[in-house]
């Protein structure tokens, strides 16, 4: 039987430059079953080590972690990758790893703490997460693709880092699932601004706890499965976006 | 001031374009957010960029620029030359950054 499932499918984790301790795997589910989460994408710029901790924090919860990643591409355009399984996101990280020059500035740039499901402290990323990878946008996506991950461009609407600031405009033929927009603005009026063929999915982009579900969507779905999510994408088997 | 003066004063790889070059460029832009270019260059700009992704040459011709220079020795696609010599967009590569092409090009216009 199909029902709506509540996802955001773009959140940070403490492994973020750009975030603080305080997104921690226990935080993160608190302020996610708060708001009636059942789905949660882990999309940490260019590295998905703390997915896993997600994934096993979250087993006993009633929510769904989909590891995933935000990959920044050649042209510093985000894109969302979202998997079933950890070991494709895996092989995803492993060749973004091997694109990705320079190395983290703590001061500059933040801490990039990896950390089990108990909350402890495994380690430090020492890769300029928040760097560009050197590769070009279609091969990212075609690279997710082979990997059966979906691709969603991050916040369209805003200007840094997006597949519009960047790019101008949203190339043809690009193999794109959907078109993320940012708390920032409204399903409506993205409607109107955005004329594309792509399906839009509003998520958090949280980089603080109480930001998880800040947006979010709402899909018809048999279970909480990327494979679902892309069937919804595509509106088949009566699976739906129903916002 | 005509693009070929410019292409041998600034020692101009000349990738696409060869029969455009006796384009009057109306002044410099410097930029590497499309949508930046798409709001803010003007018509005979010569623009440059680290970008090499084929939008380019789509915001070239919907702002009729003078042409690309793309600076740090980048190599543009296979599909960015294409599309350049499709729509015949001029498109010129330096080894010089950004800033010493930006700089000189200044110099030459306003002089």
């Amino acid at each position: 039987m199909l029902r709506p499932f509540k996802a955001d499918l773009h959140i940070h984790t403490c492994l973020s430059p750009c975030t603080e301790l305080d997104m921690s795997p226990k935080k993160i589910l608190t302020s996610a079953k708060k708001k009636e989460i059942d789905i949660l994408g882990i999309c940490d710029h260019n590295s998905t080590e703390n997915s896993l901790a997600l994934m096993n924090a979250a087993k006993n919860m009633n929510i769904k972690i989909f590891p995933g990643m935000e990959v920044t591409s050649q042209e510093e355009v985000h894109v969302l990758a979202l998997f079933d399984d950890i070991e494709n996101t895996l092989k995803l990280q492993e060749f973004v790893y091997k694109n990705l020059p320079g190395e983290n500035d703590e001061e500059a740039f933040g801490m990039q703490v990896i950390v089990n499901e108990k909350e402890e402290v495994l380690g430090f990323n020492n890769k300029l997460l928040i760097g560009a990878t050197a590769i070009p946008l279609n091969e990212v996506i075609q690279l997710i693709h082979s990997l059966d991950g979906i691709t969603i461009a991050s916040h369209i609407d805003r200007e840094s880092f997006s597949i519009i600031g960047q790019l101008g405009f949203i190339p043809e033929n690009l193999e794109l699932d959907a078109l993320e927009i940012s708390p920032n603005i409204t399903f409506e009026e993205a409607k109107k601004r955005f004329e594309y063929n792509y399906p839009i999915t509003c998520s958090s982009d949280a980089h603080y706890p109480d930001d998880i579900g800040k947006s979010y969507t709402t899909f018809l779905l048999k279970n909480g499965t990327v494979a679902e999510i892309k069937k919804a994408l595509k509106n088949e088997e009566g699976r739906k976006l129903i916002h | 001031m005509k693009l070929k003066e410019i292409i041998e004063k600034l020692q101009l790889k000349v990738l696409t374009g060869q029969d455009k070059l006796q384009v009057e460029v109306t002044g410099g832009y410097t930029s590497d957010l499309l949508s930046d270019v798409i709001a803010n260059s003007k018509q005979g700009n010569l623009w440059i960029t680290l970008q090499i992704h084929q939008n380019i040459i789509a915001v070239a011709k919907l702002k009729d620029l003078a042409g690309i220079i793309i600076v740090n020795n980048r190599e543009p696609d296979e599909e960015t030359l294409q599309k350049a010599k499709e729509e015949n967009v001029p498109l010129f590569s330096s080894e010089e950054m950004a800033f010493e092409i930006s700089g000189k090009l200044y110099e030459l216009i306003s002089s």
